[in-house]
């Protein structure tokens, strides 16, 4: 009986539906203006947050809390979509695997439209008869490669710790099966090395993190203790659901309030303090951390992945001799200085007008988790 | 010219924003008169006394089969739906089968079986077709085109034209099923959930509230999804709407697959969901007629049309935002 309860009980909380309830959204809302104007009267400045994950860029903007919370919060992106921190050199990278006739590139959809410096995107590739398909697991892609021996195919491994983990077991599955014509394009890039730039750098103001929930979920919380103890900063791992992140910016004001820095965890329906062991495990095999270029910054330390010597020939850059060449961000684009927080979408000068999601310029507006685009799509004004 | 592009693109056929630029800046600018030019889903057309709303649909889906239909019951349904809003009675359709040299003739034996069951159910006869085969790689299996022709019996006046700010928004049930199911089963994905195609014929639904007055307009909500939809009315009507995002019906399993995804329920394809925009005096007789059909069950009152000019939703939580078009291919080949 009582376990028949429990569960009952457990999979409500997992029921995204109790988590959007407009009664205790209102009640959190209260407290957030109550608590918000309190800090701006004694500190004289609105509470800068950033979050850092894309998903949460999107439902801020989708469940419309921006309008809800007041004007003391200031609730900024960061960089937090796999697809625009890509630099402008590593898209070029990508694609020049157009050019071999061998190659069938295999990508997240995301990728697709992002455009070269050349103003050509994978898209535009396919249509003039390039051979790019869209998949929707890295597993598809070594599919494919079992399914086309003459072929070599190229998985473009864009994203965060999140993806990185299957986009490893996928590796591991080609390596198992001897499959010899899968390869990858390895970009992934790593949070936490991001967030030391981000306020070791102090490009933009930021009083507190709103760190990503299923990054977190791989990680753990214990990756976020430097945060606390570098910068004496609170920081606070959210869900994303609306009401995950109105606890999120709560629990960050009361913070700021009392003075104290800590590392919160909201999302602990989810997320543990070690992370994932199994896939913390897989990427230690398969992947080596390295410097890795982010648009608009250029090198991070240890901030992305290479393979591991065991898996070193599953690289396709090494495959095909690709070098990496710095290329300037699009002529007008404030992509990069959107994604260090130092400008909001709204005030690049081709937002809405020249780059709009049917023709997008810079990657903040064609990435479905992109700022620019949560801000067009869902009418976000400030 | 708003397209941008030299060549066509898979957004093109999304149903969304891009979808529209093309009709307008190709076919309509080069085709256009007044009965083409409504964009409604069925063209009116009158002689004399008589009334008579036809359409066309080409289906196109890969896979061919998929859970809860196939492109035999998709191609009726179609334009069975896009007929019946109009406010017409459908009395025949034309069925044209492009086919594959190669074809399992079993294959195209079980889609013509469904097309069968399909227009029984809908009371509709196939009443002329057509047949072709080209060389292997030409098309990707079978293409399908529909056309359906349909009688105004009654003095029904549906148009979104129509559409005044107050007036209420019906829907016959949840969103989004048809094409996560299809996405599903043409990329294994493996969503569990039963999650399965809502194609279903809905001209005895329509025709249980047809005659209600203060209808102003109804539309299905096929590629682009709901979103598209409300958009499409609005802007002829020259009217906003605000959306009540809690009142639209999403089955739990569609509402998870789409989180995993990162898709927006409102914007993928039905196949068996319509809106009705009614008066408001009048949406409860229509709501209460609709959830006594079987396709009407889950029918709710989703929002409303404002004075403003945007399409809004009332988020979950209370605030409000945005809630544009879509704007390019979101899930290639449902229908």
């Amino acid at each position: 009986m009582l376990l028949k309860r429990f569960m009952r009980q457990s999979k409500n909380y997992f029921d995204s539906t109790i988590w959007a309830d407009p009664l205790i959204a209102e009640k959190i809302v209260d407290s957030i203006k109550n608590k918000s104007e309190r800090i701006y009267k004694r500190d004289g400045k609105r509470v800068s947050m950033m979050e850092v994950c894309g998903t949460h860029t999107m439902a801020i903007a989708k469940s419309g809390i921006r309008a809800l919370i007041g004007d003391y919060v200031n609730l900024i992106s960061g960089p937090g979509c796999p697809v625009c921190v890509t630099s402008q050199g590593d898209i070029d990278r990508i694609i020049e695997f157009s050019k071999f006739k061998d190659v069938i590139i295999t990508t997240f959809g995301d990728m697709i439209k992002v455009k070269g410096s050349s103003g050509k995107d994978l898209s535009e590739i396919r249509v003039s008869g390039g051979d790019v398909r869209v998949v929707y697991s890295p597993l598809d892609a070594v599919k494919i490669a079992e399914e086309t021996p003459d072929k070599n195919i190229v998985f473009v491994g864009v994203g965060f710790e999140t993806t990185a983990p299957t986009v490893a077991a996928a590796v591991k599955t080609a390596k198992k099966n001897n499959v010899n014509n899968f390869f990858v394009a390895p970009l992934f890039k790593l949070v936490p090395p991001a967030l030391d730039f981000l306020l070791s750098s102090k490009l933009c103001e930021i009083d507190a993190f709103i760190l990503p929930g299923h990054v977190s979920v791989i990680i753990g919380k214990n990756a976020y203790d430097f945060i606390e103890k570098k910068y004496q900063i609170p920081s606070v791992i959210s869900g994303f659901e609306p009401l995950d992140i109105l606890r999120t910016v709560d629990l960050i004001l009361e913070a700021v309030f009392d003075r104290t820095d800590f590392i919160g965890l909201e999302y602990s329906r989810a997320v543990s303090d070690e992370g994932n062991r199994v896939a913390i495990d897989i990427l230690a095999e398969v992947f080596a951390p390295s410097d890795a270029y982010w648009r608009a910054v250029g090198v991070i330390r240890k901030s992305g992945y290479v393979f591991s010597k065991d898996y070193e020939k599953f690289d396709a850059f090494k495959k095909y001799g690709i070098k990496y060449v710095e290329k300037p961000e699009p002529k007008g684009c404030a992509c990069g200085r959107i994604l260090l927080g130092m400008a909001k979408p709204s005030e690049c000068s081709l937002f809405g007008k020249l780059c709009t999601p049917e023709n997008a310029v810079g990657p903040c507006m064609v990435s479905s988790e992109g700022a620019c685009a949560a801000w067009y799509r869902y009418g976000v004004k400030k | 010219m708003s397209i941008k592009s030299k060549n066509i693109l898979l957004g093109h056929g999304s149903g969304g924003k891009l979808t529209n630029d093309l009709i307008n800046d190709i076919f309509i600018k080069k085709l256009s008169n007044k009965i083409l030019s409504t964009l409604e889903d069925s063209a009116v057309i009158k002689n004399n006394k008589t009334r008579i709303a036809m359409t066309t649909d080409s289906y196109v889906v890969d896979p061919i089969f998929f859970p809860g239909g196939d492109i035999g019951r998709l191609c009726v349904c179609g334009t069975v739906n896009d007929i019946s809003v109009s406010g017409a009675t459908i009395c025949g359709i034309s069925l044209a089968v492009i086919i594959e040299e190669g074809l399992d003739i079993s294959i195209l034996e079980r889609i013509v079986e469904s097309i069968k069951k399909t227009s029984k159910e809908a009371g509709v006869g196939i009443v002329t077709g057509d047949t072709k085969v080209v060389e292997k790689g030409k098309v990707d299996k079978i293409f399908i085109n529909t056309a359906g022709v349909g009688f105004f019996d009654k003095d029904v006046d549906f148009s979104y034209k129509n559409v005044k700010k107050g007036d209420v928004i019906i829907i016959n049930g949840e969103v989004g099923s048809h094409g996560l199911a299809v996405l599903n089963e043409r990329n294994n994905l493996g969503l569990c959930g039963d999650i399965k195609s809502d194609a279903a014929p809905l001209n005895g639904l329509i025709s249980s509230i047809r005659e209600i007055k203060g209808i102003r307009c109804m539309k299905d909500l096929t590629r682009g999804g709901l979103l598209t939809a409300i958009n499409e009315i609005s802007e002829f009507a020259g009217v906003g709407a605000v959306i009540d995002e809690k009142n639209v019906p999403v089955s739990r399993s569609v509402s998870s697959a789409s989180d995993v995804l990162g898709l927006d329920p409102f914007y993928i394809a039905n196949e068996g969901k319509i809106v009705v925009v009614v008066d408001r005096k009048k949406a409860d007789e229509v709501l209460s007629t609709m959830r006594r059909h079987k396709y009407g069950k889950k029918a709710s009152v989703i929002g409303s049309f404002t004075s403003d000019k945007a399409v809004m939703i009332r988020t979950s939580i209370g605030s409000t935002r945005l809630a544009p078009m879509a704007s390019g291919e979101q899930l290639p080949r449902i229908c």
